[in-house]
């Protein structure tokens, strides 16, 4: 049976069945993989699903080449993503940064587990976050969502794909295992109530249109391969022509230019929801799974006469630096909960005066948060 | 804002896990409430310890805020094992729902109501086989527990498994159905 790209309908299913469905939704028609736990549902959703759609799976035989597939689709015009766990992360890092410097969109999941290595491969985790903002190696900005609930695995994966077509980046969804296997409603819209970004086309004929000139947006529009345009793209530092250019004064512009095609858009990218923050005293601050744990303990603290309040992080990166700075006049105490020993907690503590003000709830990986650990700390005294 | 929470238990190849699937599907599918369904299982393809965890909520306009089981209201345990694994687990007052054939419930808890329902028993003697007895034991918790509409467990399980075993899996629910009309409560207290 043929089923169309779009599932309109309603339906109780499993978080990474969402995920590929959010990405045949916004256009994916190309899906390079290795599979690895909890991923692995994305790629098998996808091994039957790509072919109802006119789309290629491809079983690769690693992430290295996983994510170089994913590039090379795109560069011929066709919306490409891979899903991996931790270890084949790891091997996809390097081309990421090829992806960054060629500005190629693709969409690159991680469904995070406990690690280092090949650490917990069942079992939930939240370790990769600095890696997903700086595992490759240089200078760079990278958009990250990390969805919480099975339908956010459907419409953060769209929305990826939107942005890395907007801007000409590799975008990561940062879920983990716990969101990937959970099974929750998902609500997919008529196809022509969804937001589809596609790349910019050239806006200039073959002969004068320059690969790598921007406009004011930073972004410069994108020649697929096979449309009759010369196109030399290069992992190399390159001018406008797409031609190396080894000098630290076109390094300078180039990366320049990468950086602030995405910290002038930051506001635009930027997601995050506002859960009772209106009068709190105190905020928990928590994405993915672990901002399920953080709703509960504020309502069971609410309940107990705390003015506690959630921002539950949508985009981890960027990071949402000028929100926390903004409630860091107005609040006492922030806990910051995440499946990891404190890799967002750090970047509070970056925008808030005292550190003290900043708590971590720490696991390692392996269970979730619970609402109780964190009830508990927002039933201490404040250290103020 | 009602809450319940849903813990079915048992070795691998049982269908603890489908019976949660199917549980979760009717819950927020067709009884227009909210649902979460984790699951939990080794690396066995068969006689694992494996469970599967259902969080139901009123509210249908958002998920439930924690998905997993925490303290679950109502209990379903297919096997020893199962049975001393979550036994302390459930809240005071809960409903235990076991096999009768495969779990003793010993140490007993006094503080709880107990169905003894031989659902692998009712499988493999009326309906030649056993594989539907996680379907017998649905109709069994609809019956004993409410905690599904009657006709939205039906449609769940007609939608969830594949066309050819759609009546011998509906058979199995109407026993299941039965069955708890026919158990008797045991407060372990009287053991």
């Amino acid at each position: 049976m043929k089923r169309p790209a779009v599932l309109t309908g309603e339906y109780f299913i499993l978080g990474d069945y969402a995920c590929a469905e959010g990405a045949l939704a916004a256009g994916c028609r190309f899906f390079a993989g290795y599979p690895i736990t909890p991923a692995t549902e994305i790629a098998e959703r996808m091994s039957y699903r790509m072919p109802e759609v006119g789309g290629i799976y491809i079983q690769m035989e690693d992430e290295l080449a996983s994510m170089a597939a994913i590039i090379g689709a795109s560069c011929g015009g066709v919306k490409a993503m891979t899903a991996t766990s931790g270890p084949g992360f790891s091997l996809m890092l390097e081309n990421i940064g090829l992806a960054v410097m060629m500005e190629v969109p693709c969409v690159v999941v991680n469904v995070q587990r406990g690690a280092p290595s090949t650490g917990l491969p069942t079992l939930v985790g939240q370790g990769d976050v600095m890696q997903a903002r700086w595992g490759s190696h240089g200078d760079y900005e990278i958009v990250a969502y990390a969805p919480s609930s099975v339908q956010e695995m459907f419409d953060l994966t769209v929305k990826a794909f939107n942005t890395a077509e907007r801007y000409r980046i590799p975008v990561i969804l940062l879920a983990d295992e716990a969101v990937g296997h959970l099974t929750e409603k998902l609500v997919i819209p008529p196809e022509e109530e969804l937001t589809i970004i596609n790349r910019m086309p050239p806006q200039d004929p073959p002969g004068e249109y320059l690969p790598y000139r921007a406009d004011d947006s930073l972004v410069p529009p994108m020649a697929n391969a096979g449309e009759g345009y010369f196109v030399h793209m290069t992992g190399l530092t390159h001018d406008e022509r797409g031609y190396p250019i080894i000098t630290g004064e076109a390094h300078e512009k180039l990366i320049r230019r990468l950086i602030q095609k995405i910290r002038s858009h930051a506001d635009e990218i930027i997601e995050y929801e506002e859960v009772e923050l209106d009068d709190a005293d105190i905020v928990v601050i928590a994405y993915g799974i672990t901002a399920r744990a953080a709703l509960r303990a504020v309502r069971d603290a609410r309940a107990q006469g705390i003015k506690a309040g959630l921002l539950r992080l949508i985009t981890v990166w960027p990071f949402p630096e000028k929100k926390i700075q903004d409630l860091a006049q107005r609040v006492d105490t922030f806990v910051v909960a995440e499946i990891n020993q404190g890799q967002i907690r750090r970047e509070v503590e970056r925008f808030v005066d005292r550190p003290d003000r900043v708590i971590g709830v720490n696991k390692l990986g392996g269970d979730l948060i619970t609402p109780n650990e964190i009830l508990e700390v927002l039933c201490q005294p404040s250290p103020k | 804002m009602a809450h319940k929470e849903i813990q079915f238990a048992g070795f691998g190849g049982q269908g603890i896990v489908l019976a949660g699937y199917i549980t979760g599907k009717a819950v927020s599918l067709y009884d227009g409430k909210s649902a979460s369904m984790t699951q939990s299982y080794g690396p066995e393809a068969r006689g694992g310890a494996c469970s599967s965890g259902v969080v139901v909520s009123d509210d249908a306009s958002k998920p439930v805020d924690y998905p997993k089981v925490r303290e679950p209201d109502i209990l379903v345990v297919m096997s020893q094992e199962a049975y001393h694994k979550y036994i302390d687990h459930l809240k005071p007052g809960g409903i235990l729902i076991y096999d009768a054939d495969l779990v003793t419930p010993e140490p007993a808890r006094s503080d709880i109501q107990a169905y003894a329902i031989p659902a692998t028993r009712i499988a493999e003697e009326k309906i030649g086989k056993r594989i539907v007895a996680n379907v017998v034991m649905l109709g069994a918790l609809v019956g004993l527990t409410g905690v599904v509409s009657e006709e939205s467990m039906r449609k769940a399980i007609q939608t969830s498994v594949k066309k050819d075993y759609v009546e011998l899996n509906d058979q199995a629910y109407t026993l299941g159905l039965e069955a708890a009309k026919q158990v008797e409560v045991s407060s372990h207290a009287e053991n």
